[in-house]
């Protein structure tokens, strides 16, 4: 640890060296982030990652197919669904086989309220992080409801590892679809309230309004992706793009926005919430029936070969790269995760604010860190 | 004078945006009904966990103390992180055959993740996922379970 977390020292140009973290509320997770002032102005970030590396892709190449998917729930534990589908659909992929439309359905189903859940954890954190304290509890409101459905029918909140090569685990629960339309009617009615409490508060604005501007260039050439790059304009949503499970079947929007501030993030996460909705809707009453899973060998031996997919998390493009030598465990497996490289982008736009626009820059891209470090 | 105007308009927009935000809360002040907060542990004598629930692998046994595990080993391969472990024996049927059986089903609950594949994986459902959640001890030696109770057999009729 010494030589990365040095006293806060006054280098000889006058400029103020100020570590934040590794444990940081501000920072949800162990990130350190040493930071160089002129007062109050940022000069430099320097983001110091790995104190949660757990060495999952490593681990995984011990594992069989059907094992090492539990892992990925780890990674971006807000979004576990969405990891383990994108490790199920690569099997699927290298196997050439496809999930049942009956699992298709749920999954996407899944993926959504996944989505909502997550943006409606970041909505209330970022209350927090500025200043608000009850968005925060409003949030967790609708998300428990989300998060009983997760239970009922994956029998876990957040680690749910529900999806297998092939399909789901199990069938869903017989309260599924009532408890999700009835979170939908709930969600619905809430917007409002969401809006009069955060969205149109002159405090929050104010703090949002022209903050860490990302411009589209930036974006792309960083790499940034989700709702973070689609706030600076830069079309990569991966369900419109490359529809994998049921989203060729849905309707939806793309939403873009051209501010690239933190407000415009902020907005684009908002009205993404009502796409989930409306996707769910579509999708809720028209299950198929059948089985919810193929059927697959024992023991998933993959064929030699390199194998890609990708999926949109709540924070942006999630890729999975497998290597397979034929045997039953992979012979590499490369996560391409959303966070590191949007965390890349953070030294960039925080150049020029002050050291409380960090808070919100950070809260905007809305990271989750042990996605970062794996 | 512009600025004047415009000094007394944001300073209205502001209370406005304020007290929109403002009714919000008030209206959760006045109406506690609405309100949803558990009180664990208060409410321990009424909570029910969801029937899926993953809280601990568990190996359900019948009144005469038999359970369904035939010590094919399928979960301890099936388990990601060795979780359990089956230690196996050689038993004496009445019919003078000998037979695997298992001797000790080893759980360590503190290595366990709730994946369920040692579950899904299992021929002869012999275990199942318990709704426990309250693991805390003081002692993490504690966490090394046996499931299979002592003196159990394997049901009549499981393969
Ligand atoms: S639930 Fe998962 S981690 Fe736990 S014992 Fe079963 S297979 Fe192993
Ligand atoms: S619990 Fe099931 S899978 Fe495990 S050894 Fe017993 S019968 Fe086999």
């Amino acid at each position: 640890m010494r030589g990365l977390i040095e006293e806060n020292i006054i280098t000889e140009d006058g400029e103020f060296i100020l570590n934040i973290g590794p444990q940081h509320p501000s920072t949800h997770g162990v990130l350190h982030l040493k930071v160089w002032l002129d007062g109050e102005t940022i000069k430099k970030i320097e983001p110091h990652i790995g104190y949660i590396h757990r060495s999952i892709e490593k681990m995984s190449e011990r594992l069989s197919y059907r094992n090492f998917i539990f892992a990925t729930s780890r990674m971006d534990y807000l979004a576990a669904h969405i990891n383990n589908e994108a490790c199920a659909l690569t099997i699927e992929k290298a196997l050439q086989i496809e999930a049942t439309p009956r699992a298709k359905f749920v999954r996407t189903i899944l993926s959504e309220l996944t989505r909502l859940a997550s943006h409606q954890l970041w909505w209330g954190c970022t209350g927090l992080d500025l200043g608000a304290v009850t968005p925060f509890f409003y949030a967790f409101r609708e998300r428990e409801a989300i998060m009983a459905i997760m239970e009922e029918t994956c029998g876990a909140r957040l680690t749910q590892n529900f999806m297998v090569p092939g399909g789901i685990m199990t069938d869903i629960h017989p309260n599924f679809q009532q408890r999700t339309k009835d979170i939908l009617e709930q969600i619905k009615g809430k917007y409002k309230e969401y809006d009069d409490i955060m969205s149109g508060n002159v405090i929050f604005e104010n703090r949002t309004k022209g903050v860490g501007y990302l411009s589209k260039e930036d974006a792309i050439s960083f790499g940034v992706t989700g709702p973070t790059a689609r706030a600076s304009g830069v079309s990569c949503d991966i369900r419109k793009w490359n529809p994998y499970s049921a989203y060729d079947q849905v309707e939806f929007d793309e939403i873009l926005s051209n501010g690239g501030d933190c407000y415009a993030r902020y907005q684009v996460r908002m009205k993404e919430m009502r796409q989930s909705v409306s996707i769910i809707e579509q999708l809720i009453d028209n299950i198929p029936e059948g089985d919810f899973q193929e059927k697959t060998k024992m023991v998933i031996k993959l064929p030699k070969g390199e194998y890609y997919q990708r999926v949109e998390t709540p924070r942006g493009e999630l890729g999975v790269y497998l290597v397979s030598d034929g045997s039953a465990n992979p012979y590499r497996i490369k996560y391409r995760s959303p966070n590191f490289s949007n965390l890349s982008v953070l030294p960039a736009i925080a150049k020029g604010y002050k050291i409380g626009d960090l808070v919100a820059i950070m809260a905007t891209i809305d990271l989750v860190i042990p996605d970062i470090d794996r | 004078m512009a600025f004047l105007v415009n000094y007394f308009k944001t300073i209205y927009k502001t209370l406005k945006s304020l007290l929109t935000g403002m009714k919000v809360t008030g209206y959760y002040f006045t109406h506690l009904r609405e309100i949803h907060t558990e009180e664990y542990p208060d409410n321990r004598a009424t909570l029910t966990m969801f029937d899926r629930f993953r809280g601990e692998v568990i190996m359900p046994h019948n009144t005469d103390n038999e359970h369904r595990c035939t010590g094919c080993q399928a979960c301890e391969i099936a388990c990601p992180n060795g979780s359990i472990k089956i230690i196996t024996k050689q038993e004496l049927l009445p019919d003078g055959k000998k037979k695997k059986r298992i001797d000790t089903f080893v759980y360590h609950l503190d290595l366990c993740t709730m994946c369920n594949l040692c579950v899904v994986s299992c021929p002869s459902d012999a275990i199942v996922m318990g709704q426990n959640f309250e693991h805390s001890v003081y002692d993490k030696k504690t966490l090394k379970k046996i499931l299979n109770n002592p003196d159990s057999k394997l049901m009549a009729g499981v393969e």
